[in-house]
């Protein structure tokens, strides 16, 4: 790599504070930082640790509450405090950026050839007629398959992964000094991840410029960048070369870090457990589109005969992409989408069952979904969220008695029981995934199945969900469906693994085995991607 | 695209059919008729009358009678203007209506896009305020209020302006009924703008191009504005169908010939033709200008384009 030691981006005494209704939040606490020409620098951090606001801030990018000060000197210039028309020199040309969001980070109403012929015809002049060779060059330079085609497509009519390639292309524009990656592959399934990040490294080795890689995700870390700085709220804890964080770190939060990657496993259920649910032959087909006066709709097939059954005490981990019917698979098991085949719960042979004669098995089958956010009421205490299923299916429960299981559950979860009169946004993220846990532990179910449940979460608190998660598994005898894309997350909490691809199962085994001697050509993909970016 | 058109179109037929009906029938169970008037006409008179506008045919005979003239553009004489067909009198009274109603469109749009973009780029600012506290204003003063209160300054107090008429039509006598007529409009933009306008500066891809160095006036204009025009666009069709058809009050205040007029006094006098003429008519105008704005929808967001 073209790396030598001349440092263009330095950064001192940086601090960023956010005026909110409740008081200034200090974001950035006075951090200094080095980016040397043609370097890889990862900043490592979890949520709130002020990792993005710090390069916001030296973009000029932070939200209107927001002010940043210190120094931060690209080449000699100061760029805090530049005006914008000054600052809008250097960011879009020498400093550029992408995103963590490539779904929106592009304007839906313009094609994408236009978007990054924009800062083109901007900082270097000319017509958009003369910058689209240019902007053909760089779809090429960056994997976008018949490039002549798709610069006039819409944001919209391509893949996330392409998004991002888009996003890069206009990176790349005006050859940049430094590229700022805030979190460019989160969004992201595992193969296209490493696809992105590989074609990251290719393109510095070709232009030699520095990149910021900004992550939560220390896998990417370790085999992307050459130097790492740790931050936590706000301040940057330790920095130095990947191969020192990783052997020798020195602080607590990044030994802690390195550990919360999730490992262990559990014992796997006896061979002659009896099975718990089963679905065979499952069928999920969508309709897409029609309408009184626009013609017929088409069918969409999200999962295609796929057979599972679920032992008393076992976990069975679903892999996939986005896309692959992984979500929908958990729902039809769980009888909550239209879905042919037939199923059974314990002994009872449920294929035929509707919603009524369901709903006194609900109970025993529960769910818990990825998103804690969005899965709370917010206007509901945690206590009713809670105790609400116990209204449905034990409706002679008196006051007292839901109130004695709600500080069980809660307790259970590791949560605080005085958590029962609060809302959920006075919660964390993690916080909220133990609530939502706590709302299906309460109904005492035999089987849950966990849609991405630690997805949307800090690794050092998914480690905690985890270990959690399992626990309660071995007091209560669950079983689960855990289903994920994250491998690492699978491995530690699945005894039985099936991938699935298209609707399609491609591989399943014990987790062991598929892991340690994928046989099917896309398995293997996904494991190396997902373990040796 | 064409076919998108035919295909809308031909939805608008059982649409206006069943507008139609509706009304028709609405109007007949109404009290009263059109020939019942203060001083109770000589009966031998009332029969007659009845006879010639076949008032005494049973109730789904007329309305078989009306919808046959209907569909070949006969929608009967007045009961009440006796020397005039409904599509003579909406024919004159028309081009009035729309002429001071576009005016008031433009106006409305322009005026109330660029106070809720500027109210939007200065958020909570005193300037924010102002604009939103005028436009709180403009939609709680009714326009029998504003008519009034204009003519008496710019026309009584200052004669600037005439107080009312077509006259010979130039400007001058359409600046006033026009800012009447407008205001409301031009709030509900300014507010639509101003919403619309706050998020769309919030967008990610608002902070993409704002991190690749364009100039403000891009990112506000080309970026931010074109996304946040949306609503806007969606509310143009109903408000265009309302200001193009004429306004009763502002029409009366201005004595404007329009047809704005026709449906009010057409209700009042139980002049059925009169009525289901003008309801026609602004139903016609709904269907048009939904298509229309569906169009240019498509024009602005790629997402929905009618292919």
């Amino acid at each position: 790599m073209a790396e030598t030691n001349e440092t263009i981006l330095a950064i001192r005494e940086l601090k960023v504070n956010f005026t909110t209704p409740d008081g200034t939040v200090n974001a950035v606490k006075g951090i200094d930082l080095d980016v040397k020409a043609g370097e890889t620098l990862a900043v490592v951090g979890e949520s709130g640790s002020g990792k993005s606001q710090t390069m916001m801030g030296i973009m000029g990018l932070l939200a209107g509450n927001g002010a940043v000060t210190g120094s931060a000197k690209y080449r000699g210039k100061e760029l805090i405090g530049l005006p914008p028309a000054e600052l809008n020199k250097v960011r879009g040309a020498k400093v550029t950026m992408i995103f963590q969001e490539p779904m929106t980070s592009l304007d839906p109403l313009y094609p994408i050839g236009r978007q990054i012929a924009e800062p083109i015809v901007h900082h270097r002049g000319g017509s958009y007629k003369e910058a689209r060779k240019r902007v053909l060059e760089l779809l090429e330079l960056v994997g976008i398959p018949e490039p002549a085609r798709r610069i006039d497509s819409y944001p919209h009519e391509l893949s996330g992964g392409q998004r991002q390639r888009v996003m890069i292309a206009m990176a790349l524009a005006n050859d940049p000094d430094i590229l700022i990656a805030d979190e460019p592959t989160t969004a992201l399934d595992v193969t296209i991840q490493a696809q992105i990040l590989k074609l990251l490294r290719s393109l510095q080795e070709r232009f030699g410029m520095a990149i910021v890689l900004i992550t939560h995700d220390l896998g990417i870390v370790r085999h992307f960048a050459e130097r790492v700085a740790v931050m936590r709220r706000g301040e940057v804890v330790e920095q130095g070369t990947t191969a020192d964080i990783f052997e020798r770190p020195t602080s607590d939060y990044t030994k802690m870090l390195l550990a919360a990657e999730p490992h262990g496993r559990k014992a796997p259920p006896a061979d002659t457990a009896p099975i718990i649910l089963e679905g065979r032959d499952v069928v999920v087909d969508y309709r897409i589109g029609g309408g009184l006066f626009s013609g017929g709709a088409s069918k969409f097939r999200a999962v295609d005969r796929v057979t599972v059954r679920l032992r008393e005490g076992q976990t069975i981990g679903i892999v996939g992409e986005s896309g692959s019917g992984k979500s929908t698979l958990g729902r039809a098991l769980l009888r909550l989408v239209h879905a042919e085949g037939r199923y059974r719960f314990g002994s009872t042979d449920i294929s035929g069952f509707d919603r009524s004669r369901m709903r006194p098995l609900r109970k025993a089958m529960q769910l818990v979904f990825q998103d804690p956010y969005g899965s709370l009421s917010p206007r509901q205490t945690v206590g009713e969220i809670i105790t609400e299923g116990l209204l449905v299916h034990e409706p002679e429960l008196g006051k007292a008695e839901r109130d004695r299981r709600a500080i069980a559950a809660l307790s259970e979860v590791g949560l605080d029981p005085e958590a029962r009169n609060r809302y959920p946004h006075e919660f964390s993220g993690g916080q909220r995934q133990r609530i939502a846990i706590a709302r299906a532990m309460i109904l005492k179910p035999k089987v849950v199945i966990l849609d991405e449940p630690t997805s949307a979460l800090d690794r050092s608190v998914q480690g905690q969900v985890i270990e959690l998660l399992r626990n309660l598994q071995m007091s209560h005898r669950l079983s689960y469906v855990f289903i994920s894309h994250d491998l690492s997350v699978v491995k530690a909490m699945s005894d039985y693994v099936v991938v699935m691809k298209d609707g399609r199962i491609v591989e399943e085994g014990e987790t062991d085995s598929i892991f340690e001697a994928p046989a099917n050509a896309y398995t293997k993909s996904l494991i190396g991607a997902a373990f040796n970016i | 695209m064409i076919a998108f058109v035919l295909r809308r179109l031909a939805s608008a037929v059982p649409t206006l059919f069943i507008v139609v009906t509706i009304s028709f029938f609405l109007m007949r169970f109404a009290p009263g008729g059109p020939f019942n008037l203060e001083r109770p006409l000589p009966p031998a008179t009332m029969e007659n009358l009845v006879r010639t506008y076949q008032l005494d045919q049973p109730l789904w005979r007329q309305y078989a009678t009306y919808v046959s003239n209907a569909v070949t553009g006969d929608f009967g004489p007045s009961y009440v203007y006796k020397d005039n067909s409904v599509a003579e009198l909406i024919g004159k009274g028309l081009p009035y209506s729309m002429e001071l109603g576009f005016y008031a469109l433009l106006l409305a749009l322009i005026g109330g896009v660029a106070m809720g973009t500027v109210a939007a780029l200065r958020q909570n600012s005193a300037l924010d305020f102002g604009i939103m506290s005028l436009a709180t204003v403009g939609t709680t003063v009714p326009n029998f209020v504003v008519g009034p209160v204009l003519t008496l300054i710019f026309a009584i107090i200052l004669s600037w302006l005439p107080a009312g008429g077509w006259g010979d039509g130039s400007l001058r006598f359409l600046i006033l009924p026009m800012i009447a007529l407008a205001l409301p409009q031009l709030a509900v933009f300014a507010r639509l703008t101003r919403g619309s306008m706050i998020e769309a500066l919030h967008a990610d891809h608002i902070r993409t191009v704002k991190a690749y160095g364009l100039p403000a006036r891009v990112v506000v204009v080309t970026h931010a504005m074109r996304g946040a025009m949306l609503p806007v666009v969606s509310y143009l069709a109903p408000c265009a169908a309302a200001l193009l058809t004429g306004s009763a009050v502002v029409e009366t205040i201005f004595t404007i010939p329009g047809v704005g007029r026709y449906f009010v006094l057409g209700a009042i006098n139980r002049d059925y033709t009169l009525v289901m003429g003008t309801v026609i008519l602004i139903a016609i105008f709904v269907i048009v200008f939904n298509l229309l704005v569906d169009i240019l929808y498509g024009l602005l967001d790629p997402r929905v384009r009618h292919d």
